[in-house]
């Protein structure tokens, strides 16, 4: 155990992806999650890094490919509309099969939205930030702690499948303070980047990073390709969470801060006679199927606890086919639910309030 | 003895342009710069989406595509990282002055340290004739079926002149490809912005007139007559920036 830091979400997630031996960033400002780039700008330079502000965030998404094309580990953050901006480049990236980290501290939208906290960004994170067949892996840190772990990951498992690797969070979690421990990450293997196109010293044939396949059938046998890694993510790296899910007979599914609140909501549940239990994918996608179908098999009814209007909802029926009652309870554009408000839901699917 | 021969620095792949067309031209005027600086090795070129996309299989350096409009985000990030690469990009009218516009501008203002050879033609060529941001006033494309009103369809841009403004710019030279006299002085631009760049002394660009035989609807030959006659006086040949001349007229 190392040395304990009380730190906030943001910087956090600067510390850490300096501690992975990332040494480029390329942001552009937006609430809530600026102070990542302010952190980044002092710290960088120090450790013979770049925090270059871009144009945009086309540009510094752009940038980002770049940097990762030709080997270097890089990343960038934004939160929900600059995301938006950044599914072009990240469609690319995947399509490029380059390795890279994408932050979205996520706020309320559509639109300019709102600046206050938020998971309504599930969807485009888990189903189709860019264009075509695609996939990334998803993180949802729900502790400021787990922010640290994540990031550290991040790199490894962006490299390992020379896919972007998405760190979801929300305003909630960039903007609050916590003791976090920058604790040795798994070690990992990982491979050479034999790809990278950062000129071929007149030692071997040019590298090209492309996306674009003309004949539709090199381009289905490239997709198929990358599908088969996916499979592997799908086996190797899910990861998620449970609490109290033994005997449960409701059973949240939430992530991110807002499974902290549900858990304080399952407390009080269980302090009232009612068998409560909380489940949070840790990994969005890959998502956590079979651990959820294993336990319908156990609890009687499920519910879905989000900042949005109930965007997950439709995993969990997949991923349980659907064998138990889903419902959902949720607040949107920016409104954290509290506690209570949990609680009565639970309450309420428990047969009402005794 | 062989007194002509393909240079080094492109590939043995067929070029897929259409007859005519001057990119076959200006591919082999930078890839003969790189054989004689010696810097394929070093080189990373990042080829932009437009006719040009496929430049990433011409040339023998590492190459990288980018998004339409993005290739001097990418170059930086390339750049930023491996300072000591020379890194350059080759982007089309659309692909630069319209949809990356911001992007051009940026890596002037920044002074990145790197090379653009940008293609005027006037026209989007990949998808069949469209009119450009570069498209002269009257000139009929397929989406200017009447000829480009400045009212309707506003002004062409003028590259050099604008990116000539920013203080990153360290070179940047409008040259044209029409006649052997002409193509000369183009490989010396190109070879001028690579200096600059090996020199650090910050972003070039080289504006390149070239012609679309294709979707003008013109013969070869026309086209370059077309060149001459209708672009030059909207487009003079020139240097607009050049840092280093200025260093040495200020001694």
């Amino acid at each position: 155990m190392g040395e304990k830091m009380l730190m906030k979400g943001n910087e956090v997630i600067g510390e850490a992806a300096i501690r992975s031996g990332c040494r480029y960033f390329f942001g552009y400002p937006i609430t809530p999650q600026t102070e990542l780039s302010e952190y980044l700008a002092k710290k960088m330079p120090k450790v013979g890094g770049l925090c270059l502000q871009a144009e945009s965030e086309v540009s510094a998404i752009n940038m980002v490919l770049g940097c990762t094309a030709s080997g270097e580990r890089a990343f960038t953050s934004s939160s929900s509309p600059g995301i938006s901006l950044k599914s072009e480049g990240v469609s690319y990236i995947i399509g490029s099969d380059l390795p890279c980290v994408i932050v979205n501290v996520q706020r309320g939208g559509p639109g300019l939205g709102g600046i206050q906290p938020a998971q309504s960004d599930y969807l485009q994170a888990t189903k189709a930030l860019g264009h075509g067949d695609q996939h990334f892996i998803v993180l949802a840190p729900a502790y400021v702690q787990e922010i640290a772990t994540l990031m550290g990951e991040a790199f490894d498992l962006a490299d390992i499948y020379r896919t972007p690797v998405m760190l979801l969070a929300d305003g909630a979690l960039g903007q609050m303070m916590e003791p976090v421990d920058f604790e040795s990450k798994k070690e990992r293997v990982l491979p050479e980047k034999t790809w990278a196109a950062c000129g071929h010293g007149n030692k071997r044939e040019h590298n090209i990073v492309n996306s674009l396949y003309i004949s539709p059938e090199v381009l289905e046998q490239t997709v198929l390709d990358r599908y088969e890694r996916y499979k592997m993510i799908e086996e190797n790296e899910v990861q998620y969470d449970e609490y109290m899910t033994e005997d449960a007979e409701i059973c949240i599914v939430a992530y991110g801060i807002t499974a902290r609140i549900a858990k304080t909501a399952v407390k009080a549940a269980r302090e009232k006679g009612i068998k409560a239990g909380l489940f949070r994918p840790i990994t969005l996608w890959p998502y956590p199927k079979k651990e959820l179908a294993a336990l319908a098999d156990k609890v009687s009814k499920f519910l879905v606890v989000e900042m949005n209007m109930g965007q997950m909802v439709d995993d969990v029926k997949v991923a349980t086919d659907c064998r138990r009652p889903v419902e959902f309870f949720g607040r949107t554009g920016g409104v954290i639910p509290t506690p209570n408000e949990i609680l009565a839901k639970i309450e309420e699917m428990n047969g009402g309030a005794k | 003895m062989v007194v002509f021969d393909k240079p080094k620095a492109l590939t043995d792949v067929p070029f897929h342009y259409c007859p005519g067309c001057t990119h076959g031209i200006v591919h082999r005027l930078v890839a003969e710069v790189i054989d004689e600086m010696g810097i394929e090795g070093e080189t990373v070129g990042i080829a932009s989406v437009g006719c040009s996309v496929f430049s990433y299989n011409y040339f023998s350096c590492d190459m990288i595509q980018a998004p339409h409009g993005r290739a001097p985000a990418v170059a930086t990030g390339v750049k930023r990282s491996h300072p000591d690469n020379f890194v350059f990009t080759y982007q089309g009218d659309g692909d630069l002055a319209a949809i990356g516009t911001a992007e051009t501008v940026h890596v002037g203002a920044r002074g990145e340290n790197i090379t653009v050879i940008f293609i005027n033609n006037c026209i989007y060529g990949m998808t069949g004739g469209q009119m450009a941001p570069t498209t002269l006033l009257g000139q009929v494309t397929t989406t200017s079926p009447y000829g480009r009103k400045k009212e309707i369809q506003g002004n062409p841009i003028k590259v050099c002149e604008m990116v000539s403004t920013l203080d990153g710019t360290a070179y940047a030279e409008r040259v044209a490809v029409d006649c052997v006299k002409n193509v000369r002085a183009a490989k010396k631009a190109i070879r001028k912005a690579f200096e600059v760049q090996k020199n650090k002394q910050g972003f070039s660009l080289v504006e390149v007139l070239s012609t679309c035989p294709t979707n003008w609807g013109l013969a070869p030959e026309q086209a370059l007559e077309w060149l001459r006659e209708n672009m030059m006086s909207h487009y003079p040949l020139g240097v607009y920036k050049d840092i280093t001349k200025e260093a040495k007229d200020n001694e």
